[in-house]
């Protein structure tokens, strides 16, 4: 188990370090082939060359990719300074860099951004785990009825409508028409109210597509649970079938279940875009599309990276979660 | 006669890895040194419990596996380690017949085009053309040869089985080598798929090498049999001589345990062998022979040295040191060979093996298993 | 539970007439009696006719064994009478189900529910084919015998433990204090088998029903589970059911046998007289599939022509007629589409043929029996 945790702790750190470099070479290569220049682009328009000599030295541009690369990381762990025209710039330490157009410093913009994201997921994942997950039950135990079918049905337009669509929708009708919510974001520690208000509809509309799934999947298992030797060997022992259900039967249907909510949350937590630009919350997404949008080197090197930890630490979690709930699977 | 098909030396194993950097730390040695031939014509039976290596030995004499170490000689030319495009004169040959007739066949295509496979991959073009080469096959193995166009879901699991003999037939094999082919099919039906099996033998002159794990049917199919426990073949005798007279012990309680459809031979369950606990894991194979673990005449000797397989009477091959109807050793020689090893034993073994036989495995020897296999375990030793 | 109804005689009694026009009748003396069973499923295709009026009595201590083969109707009949048949029906058009299954005097099918779901696992087990996927793998097989065991007796979890344990114990499983943390993938199939048996036992069950026990078990332990069955019949005096394909299982456990075909029974009777007298075509059919163990046969074996029949279209009349060699045997003017009914066929033996007796014991003793 613990050789396992160690393996795998490994792979997170290669695979983040390779997504670095991959990131950052397309930076660096990228330019080079196009012929712009990242130093231009941090100077800004017009500018003499003197003085994108200058901070081409000082972000050390200059320098070979790989050096470039262990510039970067280092700087996450031990921050890093930036030297050039005579002064030098700390940079403490997780240090993503600073951004060409705002020229801020990158981890506190993350900083920022993150809690608005992770006010969005974490709150839109309670009302899908919730919702999803006893649609999808409720749905397999009266198979073929018209709750069923109701219930199908609208899971089926919840998977298959864009997300921007339901977003739009959902703010024509609640906030325009009905004007029963706020618009606007406000972070949790200034009033619980406004947080409340102002993320009520990106839940709404983050659950309603996710809980469609997870009603889908729900129920496709659910099914398939109760078709399991093992349920009908539980009503032959005699009991209950509340017990049969709610415990034979739910802890089966919820291992896969967490298998995949565990990976829809490290993805969500890296940027969910289209709900974040749809509803324009300033989260990791809005960054991310902010930085493609401007060619915002650092900016973009940090949220990928963001992004795939999540992911990757999300993966881990979850296959060291399911061993935990499944006996027979061996870690070795 | 020269025999179809010679095995000799015969090791598949599948690596077991562990650890931080994946290190090989043990192997499941499936099928651990085999020697035997299957002379043209006739049927080899081979039989064994689960995880005795009867299939992996199946795979490899057809290749589909490629054996660790050993050689299979196919009408004397080794075939052992021959590539795809080596292989491929042979699969004309060599065919498999498969157990499931549910997953072995493809559900989304046609029988024709099912049966008519093997002809496109070896790019043959029958006399008369393909389909009616089909429909020739498919009327062969009693099928409607009208129901050509049919998928298999249109079939019952006899029928589907059927399928399968007509494509392994299609290329007119010499050798067709039978996974358990009647154990996934209720008892009218394997017994339709039984005398099929026969009556093509006879009117096309096949070899077969039948993998069951059915004594009954095994009795009824083969006439050379082979019993293969843990990856090695233990005994291997004409059908006459192996039911008849079982030589080794493994041989002996395999053939008490099956229950005999015969209500007053109920009583007759006294000379049954009840075998104590499981198997052991052929990770860690029992050191000396392999059955000593479960024997109830094995002895120090048993538990070091792994006993040839000799001839011991005509045509009854066994690996056993201390053999079940020894009286009835007759070749000169053979004798001597098991006297021998028992004379290094005490001279008291014997008739402690005996006494043994009416008590119980030891102790520990099952949990040397045990330790061996805690995924495996074993039941109680029993008496 | 009383024994003053149990009685010691037939274990296979008369047929029960099949008059179902005004509601249940009198209380059984039989232990087990099942009268006129009938399951339907309703499906797309049409109805699936699982069981179609089957009747049988069991008594305390003896074994009564279910033979046929796939589709025959032996898994569901078991699975009626434990009222499980609806499982995995969630939704769907349930299950019909319709005669009358009296247990130790009380009829279950017009029982309230829950009131057979408390008799399930304390009157009645089962013990499963598979007992891999039978058991729940992620909980250990010791806490899944505490279950059973605490769902029926208001004891606390120090008892219900010691009583898993001794069960396990007795079921021969070794150092069966530690193998109750187990759980079932950490044990082999024969001992998986064996907790499942143990599991069954827990609350002593005047009945326990056997779905094929050893059929996914190799030969060996297969031997060593029949032989713990018998022993524990013996010691817990239950009434058994074993539904099984294998003939050579039923012979070895039975008393008597129940030969199940297309739904319904053709032929019953006392192990010995099914075997050395059978007098249906279909049991001999099923006889002269066999290829037997215990003797040198040169002779091809006699296989049943065709396939069985779908459940949803079985033939009208004897639904063995498409496949029966004999169905061309005059019959003194009984037409195919007539169905045969239970008739005795001697001591406690009863078959449904339209042959004349005389001529069915001709058959088998000159035609039959000699090529065997």
């Amino acid at each position: 188990m613990l050789a396992y945790i160690v393996r795998r702790l490994f792979a997170v750190v290669a695979m983040l370090l390779v997504v670095t470099l991959v990131t950052l070479s397309i930076f660096f290569l990228i330019p080079k082939m196009t012929g712009s220049d990242p130093a231009a682009m941090f100077v800004g328009k017009q500018a003499d060359p003197a003085a994108i000599e200058a901070v081409r030295q000082k972000l050390g541009l200059d320098e070979p990719l790989l050096v470039q690369f262990w510039h970067f990381v280092s700087g996450i762990f031990v921050g890093r300074d930036y030297t050039g025209g005579g002064d030098t710039i700390h940079c403490a330490a997780p240090c993503f860099g600073y951004s060409f157009r705002s020229e801020q410093d990158v981890w506190s913009m993350l900083v920022e951004a993150f809690p608005v994201t992770l006010s969005m997921v974490i709150g839109a994942a309670v009302l899908w785990l919730v919702l999803g997950v006893s649609t999808g039950v409720v749905s397999a135990l009266k198979r073929g009825t018209v709750i069923d079918r109701v219930a199908m049905i609208t899971a089926l337009s919840g998977v298959s409508l864009p997300i921007f669509f339901t977003a739009m929708l959902a703010m024509l009708v609640f906030r325009t028409q009905l004007d029963w919510v706020d618009a606007t974001y406000v972070p949790l520690s200034e009033s619980f109210g406004g947080w409340f208000g102002g993320l009520l509809l990106p839940w709404v509309t983050l659950a309603f597509l996710y809980a469609a799934m997870y009603a889908r999947l729900t129920r496709a298992t659910m099914l398939e649970v109760l078709g399991e030797d093992y349920i009908r060997t539980a009503r032959a022992k005699g009991l209950p079938e509340s017990v049969v259900l709610g415990k034979h039967a739910m802890r089966s249907t919820m291992t896969p279940i967490l298998t995949i909510f565990g990976m829809d949350l490290g993805a969500l937590v890296g940027g969910a875009i289209l709900t974040e630009t749809a509803f324009s919350l300033h989260g990791l997404g809005a960054l991310a599309i902010r930085g493609v949008n401007e060619r915002d080197l650092p900016l973009i090197l940090a949220v990928t990276l963001i992004t795939a930890a999540c992911v990757v630490v999300a993966n881990l979690v979850v296959d060291l979660l399911y061993a935990v709930i499944d006996p027979r699977v061996r870690l070795a | 006669m020269e025999p179809l098909l010679k095995v000799t030396g015969l090791k598949k194993h599948f690596p077991i890895k562990k650890g931080l950097l994946q290190r090989q730390t043990g192997a499941v040695k499936a099928v651990d040194g085999i020697d035997f031939e299957v002379l043209p014509g006739e049927t080899l039976g081979v039989v064994g419990e689960s995880g005795c290596g009867k299939s992996t030995m199946g795979r490899l004499i057809t290749r589909l596996l490629e054996p660790t170490d050993g050689r299979v000689e196919f009408q004397g030319k080794d075939i052992s380690h021959l590539g795809v495009s080596g292989m491929r004169p042979f699969r004309r040959d060599i065919q498999m017949i498969f157990q499931d007739p549910y997953g072995s066949l493809n559900p989304r295509h046609t029988v024709g085009t099912i049966v008519s496979a093997p002809f496109k991959l070896q790019g043959v073009e029958p006399e008369g053309g393909v389909k009616k080469e089909v429909q020739r096959l498919l009327g062969l193995v009693g099928l409607n040869p009208e129901h050509y166009n049919r998928y298999p879901h249109e079939f019952s699991g006899g029928q589907r089985q059927r399928i399968g003999i007509a494509r392994a037939l299609a290329l007119k094999p010499k050798l067709v080598v039978a996974d358990e082919p009647v154990s996934a099919l209720d008892v009218s039906i394997q017994a339709q798929v039984v005398n099929l099996l026969d009556d093509l033998q006879q009117e096309l002159g096949l070899t077969y090498v039948i993998i069951a794990h059915d004594l009954s049917v095994i009795r009824h199919v083969s006439d050379r049999i082979a019993v293969m426990y843990l990856g090695k073949i233990v005994e291997l005798a004409d059908r006459k001589s192996l039911y008849e007279n079982p030589m080794h012990p493994y041989t002996r309680a395999l053939m008490s345990a099956v229950p005999i459809p015969d209500p007053r031979r109920r009583g007759a369950k006294s000379d049954r062998i009840l075998l104590t606990g499981d198997v052991p894991s052929p990770i860690a194979p029992p050191p000396g022979c392999r059955f000593h673990t479960r024997c109830w005449k094995a002895t120090d000797l048993c538990k070091t040295q792994e006993p040839p397989l000799v001839e011991l009477r005509p045509g009854q091959r066994v690996a056993c040191h201390h053999p079940e109807n020894a009286e009835l050793l007759t070749i000169p020689g053979a004798r001597e060979s098991v006297e021998i090893t028992k004379a290094e034993t005490k001279p008291e073994a014997k008739a402690e093996a005996e006494a043994k036989a009416e008590v119980e495995t030891p102790a520990s020897a099952n949990a040397d298993a045990d330790a061996d296999a805690p995924t495996e375990g074993g039941d109680a030793p029993k008496a | 539970m009383t024994d003053k109804l149990t009685k010691t005689g037939a274990a296979v009694g008369e047929p029960v007439a099949t008059g179902k026009s005004a509601g249940k009748s009198a209380p059984s003396d039989a232990f087990l009696d099942v009268r006129d069973l009938k399951i339907h499923f309703p499906t797309d295709d049409g109805l699936v006719k699982s069981v179609d009026g089957l009747s049988f009595q069991l008594e305390k201590g003896k074994t009564l064994g279910i033979v046929g083969e796939s589709g025959s109707g032996k898994s569901v009949t078991s699975l009626g009478i434990m009222g499980l048949h609806t499982v995995g029906q969630y939704g769907r058009q349930k299950a019909k189900i319709s005669g009358e299954i009296w247990l130790n005097g009380r009829e279950l099918l017009s029982a309230d529910p829950d009131e057979v779901r408390r008799m399930r696992g304390r009157e009645m087990a089962m013990i499963f084919q598979d007992p891999l996927s039978a058991m729940h793998p992620y909980y250990t097989v010791g806490n899944q015998i505490v279950e059973a065991y605490r769902v029926h007796n208001d004891v606390d979890k120090k008892t219900a433990r010691r009583r898993a344990v001794e069960l396990l114990d007795r079921v021969g499983i070794p150092e069966p204090a530690k193998r109750f943390d187990n759980y079932p993938h950490e044990f082999s199939g024969g001992m998986r088998q064996r907790a499942m048996i143990a599991m069954s036992l827990v609350n002593n069950p005047s009945l326990l029903i056997a779905d094929e026990p050893t059929t996914a078990l190799d030969v060996t332990v297969q031997a060593q589970i029949l032989d713990l069955m018998r022993d524990l019949q013996k010691e817990f005096g239950s009434a058994v059911v074993i539904i099984t394909h294998d003939l050579g299982v039923v012979a070895e456990l039975a008393d008597d046998i129940l030969v199940m075909y297309g739904g319904r029974c053709v032929e019953r009777g006392p192990a010995e007289s099914v075997f050395y007298e059978p007098q249906h075509p279909y049991t001999w059919g099923l006889l002269g599939s066999m290829p037997r163990i215990d003797r040198e046969q040169t002779e091809r074996l006699i296989p049943v022509k065709g396939n069985p029949p779908s459940l949803i279209n079985i033939p009208s009349g004897c639904a063995f007629n498409p496949r029966c060699p004999y169905a061309d045997v005059p019959k003194g003017g009984i037409t195919r589409t007539q169905r045969p009914e239970l008739a005795p066929a001697g001591d406690r033996h009863f078959s449904a043929c339209h042959m004349p007796q005389e001529e069915r014991t001709r058959i088998w003793t000159e035609e039959i029996a000699p090529k065997l």
